[in-house]
């Protein structure tokens, strides 16, 4: 579904990433880890499409990004849920509204997601808070509400970038069993951390691979972590 | 670009949803509205001023242009012969449809705006005016002269170009100066509204990201804020329009002394036109905002 390919990546200056390749496959569990810096969320840009390699090709659901338009990413991202470690959300409109805003921007009808809503709402458990505006919400609950707007859209992958980075240890291992719950339905999950605890954690629960990035390379990590 | 009708009631008519991922924004919002209403209620008048002049020009140019005036000055006993001589003479001419020699009270109903009414004319020697009207041809000016001067001698024909000329010449003149406003006006308006746009557009940086995040394609984020903009403009030039036709109502109505300056005004069906002033205006901000939020968006990623 996305697939990298001899991928470089630089911002002018020296790479930041250079001869990139993965695939990943539909139902799998990855976590990407490295030290600061290393080209994390530059990784998860490239795999979401915000970004275009300086060289080699990234594929998106079989489309060159190269040859994509602006409308054609925005209908890939329907398919990629995102979730970054300081997400953002439209704070003029509530909670609920916000985890809804994925099917109001492709036009879904929202009265007959009403219940589907509800239900997501409940499972990341922001009931109480569904008619709260963003910036009245915590950090974990920030990280739920970003997740859940993530996943609404049914996409077949899900990239969270530090998800965990904001919020305390049992929060977030409340975080990855909703991303390992995610996983079980068949969503290919992808999470950018350098909390290796909760690699460990995940390890117990889920068949994950493990990348990181070191001297700009994407290396599989040993089972030793 | 193309503005299409249908797409544009289509809009207005809305998806107030997606007319809410723009937060609110008040100064803007008021500043747009003000912009809007001053350029319509000038627009107003500058479709007066072209529609008034264009009014003048044919007049003069029309009416004026079918009447010349033949002057005979002769002395005392001889006016009246040469007066038949002169009207024998254009009942032959071509393109001559009627001819008649003004009567005295004409002739000092003329002059009384300069003289008083007490004025003893026929105690002056005031020269006999013959109004001369023309039929669809119209008549050779130059071979009347020549008729005139061999059978007529003290008489003049005056076919009026010579101040008719410069009068339609200025009125033309003043017509195209009112386009020009219109345009001007109507460019100005543009300007203000991308630039309205514009900081509406940068002030919704996180907006717009958080929208292009969860797929919304450009075409969605751009309606948005170019229906916010659209109505706007209606909503300001539609009040802007209606004080100016107030305004030009309040003006005096157009008297025959008055001349020029009071009729200033709309006749008949000449009030359709300020309508259309609203209208185009949220036909500039549509095609404005969509281009302004169009760029800007190009250059996100």
């Amino acid at each position: 579904m996305i697939e990298l390919e001899n991928v470089a990546y630089s911002y002018g200056g020296g790479e930041l990433l250079s001869d990139i390749s993965l695939e990943l496959q539909p139902g799998s569990f990855h976590f990407l880890t490295g030290p600061s810096g290393a080209g994390k969320t530059t990784f998860l840009k490239l795999c979401y499409g915000a970004l275009t390699p300086t060289s080699g090709t990234v594929r998106l659901f079989g489309a060159d990004r190269r040859g994509m338009e602006r409308d054609d990413i925005a209908m890939a991202r329907r398919r990629i849920g995102v979730v970054h470690q300081d997400c953002q959300f439209l704070d003029h409109m509530s909670v609920a509204e916000n985890i809804a805003l994925p099917l109001m921007v492709s036009g879904r009808d929202l009265l007959g997601e009403a219940a589907n809503l509800k239900e997501l709402t409940g499972w990341v458990g922001l009931k109480e808070r569904a008619n709260a505006l963003p910036p009245e919400l915590s950090g974990g609950e920030r990280q739920r509400a970003a997740l859940a707007r993530a996943v609404i859209m049914s996409p077949d992958v899900v990239l969270a970038d530090e998800p965990t980075g904001n919020v305390d240890w049992e929060m977030s291992q409340r975080l990855l069993r909703l991303l390992i719950e995610l996983n079980r339905m068949g969503k290919t999950i992808m999470i950018a951390t350098h909390d290796l605890a909760l690699i460990r954690a995940a390890k117990a629960h889920v068949q994950a691979r493990v990348l990181r990035i070191a001297n700009r390379r994407l290396q599989l990590a040993g089972a030793d972590l | 670009m193309k503005l299409d009708p249908g797409r544009l009631t289509e809009m207005l008519a809305g998806d107030a949803q997606a007319d809410r991922v723009v937060p609110p924004t008040g100064f803007t919002a008021s500043l747009t509205l003000f912009a809007a209403g001053a350029m319509a209620f000038l627009a107003v008048f500058a479709l007066a001023l072209s529609l008034a002049t264009a009014r003048l020009a044919d007049r003069w140019g029309d009416e004026l242009a079918r009447s010349s005036t033949i002057r005979i000055s002769a002395p005392e006993g001889q006016l009246a012969s040469q007066t038949q001589a002169a009207l024998r003479v254009l009942e032959t001419t071509t393109g001559v449809a009627s001819a008649r020699a003004l009567t005295p009270e004409e002739q000092s109903a003329l002059l009384e705006p300069w003289f008083g009414p007490d004025l003893p004319v026929d105690a002056l020697p005031i020269p006999q005016l013959i109004e001369v009207i023309e039929d669809a041809e119209g008549f050779d000016a130059q071979g009347l002269r020549l008729r005139l001067s061999a059978e007529v001698p003290g008489a003049v024909l005056d076919d009026h170009t010579r101040w008719r000329e410069p009068l339609v010449n200025a009125a033309n003149r003043l017509r195209m100066l009112g386009v020009v406003s219109l345009l001007l006006i109507g460019a100005t308006m543009a300007a203000m509204i991308t630039l309205a746009a514009n900081a509406a557009l940068a002030a919704n940086a996180q907006v717009i990201g958080v929208l292009r995040l969860v797929g919304a394609q450009d075409g969605y984020i751009v309606r948005a804020f170019v229906r916010r903009f659209t109505l706007r403009a209606l909503i300001g030039a539609a009040v802007g329009m209606a004080l100016g036709c107030l305004a030009i109502l309040a003006l005096p109505a157009a008297q025959d002394e008055g001349g020029f300056l009071t009729g200033l005004g709309f006749r008949g069906w000449h009030w359709v036109w300020p309508l259309a002033v609203p209208l185009l205006a949220a036909a500039v901000a549509f095609w404005a905002t969509k281009t302004a939020a169009r760029k800007t968006l190009r250059s996100l990623p």
